[in-house]
């Protein structure tokens, strides 16, 4: 079966597989993720009853280091840092 | 004489908690783990922000959370997301990784500038309230928006200064100061756009009852340092807020007797 991780397809021999169990296979620590399963939240206590099938689309989340976070995205991101630079200089 | 209010016994209260420090802090763009933990020990914050991310499929990573200060409230953010539907997903799922009802509410109108999208921010805090989060909404510095997400019950409201990670210091004083005064009672946390200390003084000085920031301090050439200064410079500002300043005028005004000069 194939099933979408974090955007990415991976495929599994079985047909099914507990999320509990998806989740050692992956090798995660499993304090503080959060894990979506076709867009639900599923909570900790019902990963182990609950089972993944093909076609499922799974998020698994954690934090990372952020304040408000800039992050440089495209071309227009740096047009706006020039455009800082100018503003600074008085 | 009325006895001195040291910055120290004057305590910052948002949704029920007590803030020994009016310094919110951020946790990106340091250069190592060993740095990071250093300014923030040395910035005597209380409270710092974390982003949420997809955990890395190939590599298994070692938690971030592991590098912070058990003692620290953490305050995840919605950083990154553009719409209200984004935003609630990710707060959602930050409570439940962290077990906390906290959120910074961040939802970006534009990736140019990084302004808010005030209107969404205020669609996902509604939402988000009626959730049970403790919603801390970032929004551009306006009266009516503040009010409504006040009104939608945020416990606190976070109007930027100057562009996030620009660094520029307050821009906005006059639209401050006016929250200020017209929102005596609210908890104003000026969020984004200080540069150095002495922005951080005057968000202070302008009535704000805590300043968040991330880029001035680890952006710093030595970030415990500037995170130090940013303690001093926020207790120093709360003070003068607190002393009620001087009125200007625009001639001199003598500070030794006129009268007795030696001629």
């Amino acid at each position: 079966m194939q099933i979408q991780i974090n955007g990415e397809q991976r495929e599994f021999a079985q047909s099914s597989i507990a999320l509990s169990e998806l989740i050692e296979k992956l090798s995660l620590a499993p304090q503080r993720i959060a894990i979506e399963v076709n867009r639900q939240i599923i909570r900790r206590d019902e990963w182990e009853s609950t089972s993944i099938k093909d076609g499922d689309r799974v998020e698994i989340v954690q934090f990372v280091g952020g304040g408000n976070v800039r992050q440089a995205v495209n071309g227009r991101q740096k047009a706006g840092e020039q455009m800082c630079a100018f503003l600074v200089i008085r | 004489m009325s006895t001195p209010a040291t910055a120290l016994t004057d305590q910052f209260k948002v949704a029920g908690k007590a803030f020994n420090s009016r310094l919110i802090i951020g946790t990106g763009k340091y250069r190592s783990y060993d740095e990071m933990k250093a300014a923030h020990r040395s910035s005597g914050a209380e409270m710092v922000t974390v982003a949420v991310r997809r955990v890395p499929l190939d590599h298994s990573s070692e938690s971030f959370l592991d590098h912070l200060d058990p003692a620290l409230q953490i305050l995840p953010n919605t950083a990154g997301c553009y719409t209200a539907e984004e935003a609630i997903r990710t707060a959602r799922l930050a409570r439940e990784a962290l077990a906390t009802e906290w959120i910074k509410l961040e939802v970006i109108g534009d990736q140019t500038t990084l302004f808010p999208d005030n209107e969404q921010t205020l669609e996902a805090a509604r939402t988000l309230v009626k959730e049970g989060f403790i919603v801390l909404p970032y929004f551009t510095d306006d009266l009516i928006v503040a009010k409504k997400l006040l009104d939608a019950g945020c416990p606190a409201v976070m109007p930027l200064a100057a562009p996030i990670g620009s660094g520029l210091g307050v821009q906005n004083p006059t639209n401050l100061r006016i929250m200020r005064e017209q929102l005596p009672d609210a908890t104003i946390i000026v969020d984004a756009g200080v540069g150095t200390a002495s922005d951080a003084t005057i968000a202070m000085e302008l009535g704000a009852d805590a300043v968040l920031m991330n880029t001035a301090i680890a952006e710093a050439q030595d970030p415990p340092k500037m995170a130090e200064a940013m303690k001093l410079a926020i207790e120093a500002g709360r003070l003068a807020y607190l002393s009620g300043r001087m009125g200007k005028r625009l001639y001199a005004s003598a500070s030794s007797p006129l009268g007795g000069v030696v001629r």
